[in-house]
């Protein structure tokens, strides 16, 4: 990361966004200095879509209404500033499920922990990313939360639209919307702040259409510029059925390859972590309790991380049926001769070849199999089934 | 006080089949409980035998106490160890029974031969090589427990199970507890190994071969028997992946590699491909999509699976001909 001189710094093409919280932030000092506060709330929601920055406008917030240094910005280089954006502030409480859901029980707690009073005089903070993931109990749990706040509470929740969330607590939540940030904008970002080369940079923004994160990975790590490139090779090579099943294999073999390498290293920490916390290798009096305790919490834990597992396979079949999607509406545009930004511009040759041997129609079809294809996923179908079916249906077209 | 089932005081049990070993010695040292209840039992490994041990096993005791002495794996006892028992073999004790157990090899012969020599009883227990060796075991198997197996099932359930005595005399004794009177070759696919899978393969086969009638009867009965509907359809979509793997082969692939892509053993590969006849790249598609949306219906989208898998069946066979 380079240079940076507020927390709002991040927040990519998103400038209307930025003047909104900051009006909040501001009025969060007069509501300390024991004023009105006006601008400033106790509920917020977060929306936009996938890779706008939800979670990290909500970051950005907590850290300007905790900032010490400069009230009305969160000057990005304090330490509560630094404590807030790493995740370790004592009065900013992370929530981030997961797993598929996220249970009464844990809000339950969470609430509990939401109430008490900040420990550094200013405000406690809850971040809630992925608020959608919360059972209906939980959501009435959370509803009470937000419906008799405590005096120094803010909670901040992300979803990707107002919809996710129930109507009863949206209505008391303030809402920021996070549009698609332009292009250019992305590429900024990404040479300004991450020093990747505009060349790169450029190639990546297009291929992530508007999801900041994507555009990071992709600029930063070959890994996945190559899966990316091995999907978006795919649609050109389904010439038979025996394609399909490979082409389908391939992609559940890439999905749990990344699943693995993300959830790997983890799961080991977090194992020796909590055996570290139980003082394994101990001895004396207690230690059967304890182990016994241990052997509970470990199994919690595997759980837990099963869970991540499964969302993160989910994530990353995801990730590249958008990019398959992606590739057949470039076709699209190609076909009926629109003049817009093609993400897989990269693909060009593969482009044309699909587009001049299939009709749009045949296209929308394809586009449908895909949209399918994540809907089964989600519906928890085996996903190489769900795969087998999308490539059969993108070979008949 | 003898009688015509009395052990004979010297036994040599040769042969490398563990189980057989194992059974044979436990039916000698039996006979000498049942003759005499309070028999002591020496039951030694070569690491145990030292010179003085042998010794003491088997001298002559002062009231005439019985003893029976297992030496196991005499083909490893050493040199001055073996010229011992030799020694024992012509003098042997009245109240003494001794079992030498030999794997059977030409380690260690010429005690065994000695042995033999001094009118030792000799129990055989080599592995069996012949497959009909092993189905007479499983009959002996089977008749110990007083039940009657048919021929095929036997076979049957050797063709599950394998070479190994030992699983073998457990897949036995599981059948005899789990089933009653004659055990047929139903009762071997019902209650032994992978039974779920098996049937459901029988599901997807005539299925892929478009036997509508006798796909649904093996579906009905698959259900019956508790399958779980969703093994079924992970059996159907094996079926179809194994059509669209042989029906339009990737270009340029090796047999191997096909084996893998459509999950079977390479030799499986001539039996898809007589599946395969009669099926279009279109009909095959088609069955894709059936078998995934029989998937979002047995996960929950739908109200029955087991309606659902069988149109499944249905409409998979029906693709069969679809130009
Ligand atoms: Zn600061």
């Amino acid at each position: 990361m380079l240079g940076r001189v507020s927390v709002f710094d991040d927040l990519v093409g998103q400038d209307s966004v930025v003047d909104q919280l900051r009006g909040a932030v501001r009025g969060a000092g007069h509501l300390l200095a024991g004023g009105a506060g006006e601008g400033m709330t106790h509920a917020w929601l977060f929306t936009g879509p996938p890779g706008s920055g939800r979670a990290e406008a909500a970051r950005a917030f907590a850290a300007a209404l905790q900032c010490p240094e400069s009230p009305d910005t969160g000057c990005g280089r304090c330490g509560s500033c630094h404590q807030v954006l790493a995740g370790t502030h004592p009065d900013v409480l992370y929530v981030r499920p997961s797993g598929l859901s996220f249970g009464v029980d844990k809000t339950r707690e969470l609430v509990l922990r939401a109430a008490s009073r900040p420990t550094g005089g200013r405000f406690r903070v809850v971040l809630f990313e992925d608020a959608d993931r919360a059972t209906e109990a939980a959501s009435n749990a959370l509803l009470k939360a937000v419906e008799e706040p405590s005096p120094r509470t803010v909670w901040l929740l992300c979803t990707p639209t107002a919809e996710d969330l129930l109507v009863t607590i949206r209505s008391r939540c303030r809402l920021v919307t996070l549009r698609t940030p332009p292009t250019g904008a992305v590429v900024d970002l990404l040479v300004n702040r991450h020093g990747v080369d505009p060349g790169q940079a450029a190639e990546a923004a297009r291929a992530a259409a508007g999801n900041v994160e994507r555009a990071r990975q992709l600029a930063t790590d070959p890994a996945a510029r190559e899966r990316r490139a091995e999907v978006l090779g795919i649609p050109a090579r389904l010439d038979g059925t025996g394609a399909c099943v490979a082409a389908a294999a391939r992609l559940y073999e890439l999905a749990e390859a990344e699943a693995k390498a993300t959830t790997a290293g983890l799961d080991d920490q977090e194992r020796s972590d909590l055996k570290a916390a139980f003082g394994e290798g101990s001895t004396g009096k207690g230690v059967a309790k304890a182990v016994r305790g241990a052997a509970g919490a470990l199994k919690d834990l595997e759980e837990q991380q099963k869970r991540r597992a499964t969302r993160i396979k989910r994530d990353t079949y995801d990730l590249a049926l958008m990019d398959l999607a992606a590739f057949y509406r470039d076709v699209l545009a190609v076909q009926v001769g629109a003049r817009v930004e093609l993400s897989t511009a990269a693909h060009r040759a593969d482009l044309q070849r699909v587009a001049s041997a299939s009709t749009p129609e045949s296209t929308l079809r394809r586009i449908d199999a895909v949209m399918a294809c994540r809907a089964r996923i989600a519906a928890n179908v085996h996903p190489q089934i769900a795969m087998e079916a999308m490539t059969a249906a993108l070979y008949q077209g | 006080m003898s009688s015509a089932s009395a052990p004979p005081p010297l036994s040599v049990v040769v042969g490398d089949e563990e189980l057989l070993v194992d059974r044979a010695v436990a039916e000698l040292v039996a006979a000498a409980r049942a003759e005499e209840p309070g028999v002591d039992v020496h039951d030694l490994m070569p690491g145990q035998v030292t010179a003085g041990k042998l010794v003491e096993v088997t001298s002559p005791s002062l009231f005439g106490e019985r003893r029976v002495v297992v030496l196991r794996g005499v083909q490893d006892l050493g040199k001055d160890l073996a010229a011992e028992v030799t020694g024992y073999l012509t003098a042997p004790v009245d109240d003494v029974m001794l079992v030498l157990v030999h794997a059977g090899g030409a380690k260690g012969k010429a005690l065994l031969d000695a042995a033999v020599k001094a009118g030792a009883a000799r129990i055989n227990c080599a592995k069996p090589t012949k497959s009909g060796e092993r189905l007479q075991f499983l009959k002996g198997e089977f008749s110990r427990a007083g039940r009657q197996v048919t021929a095929d099932a036997a076979q049957a359930l050797l063709d599950a199970v394998g070479t190994d005595l030992r699983e073998l005399a457990a897949a036995c004794t599981q059948l005899v507890a789990d089933t009653e009177g004659r055990i047929d070759a139903a009762a071997v696919a019902r209650y032994h190994t992978g039974k779920a899978e098996v049937t459901g393969f029988t599901v997807a086969d005539r299925t892929v071969e478009g036997r509508i009638p006798e796909a649904l009867e093996q579906l009905r009965w698959c259900l019956a028997v508790g399958t779980a509907p969703v093994l079924i359809n992970s059996a159907l979509a094996g079926a179809v992946r194994g059509l669209a793997v042989v029906a339009q082969p990737q270009r340029g692939v090796p047999e191997t590699e096909l084996a893998k892509a459509a999950k079977v053993p390479p030799w499986k590969l001539k039996t898809l491909r007589q599946q395969a006849r009669g099926w279009t790249p279109k009909g095959v598609a088609r069955a894709m999509a059936v078998v995934a949306e029989t998937d979002a219906l047995i996960k929950g989208a739908g109200r029955d699976p087991a309606y659902a898998l069988e149109r499944a069946v249905i409409e998979i066979a029906g693709a069969r001909n679809q130009r």
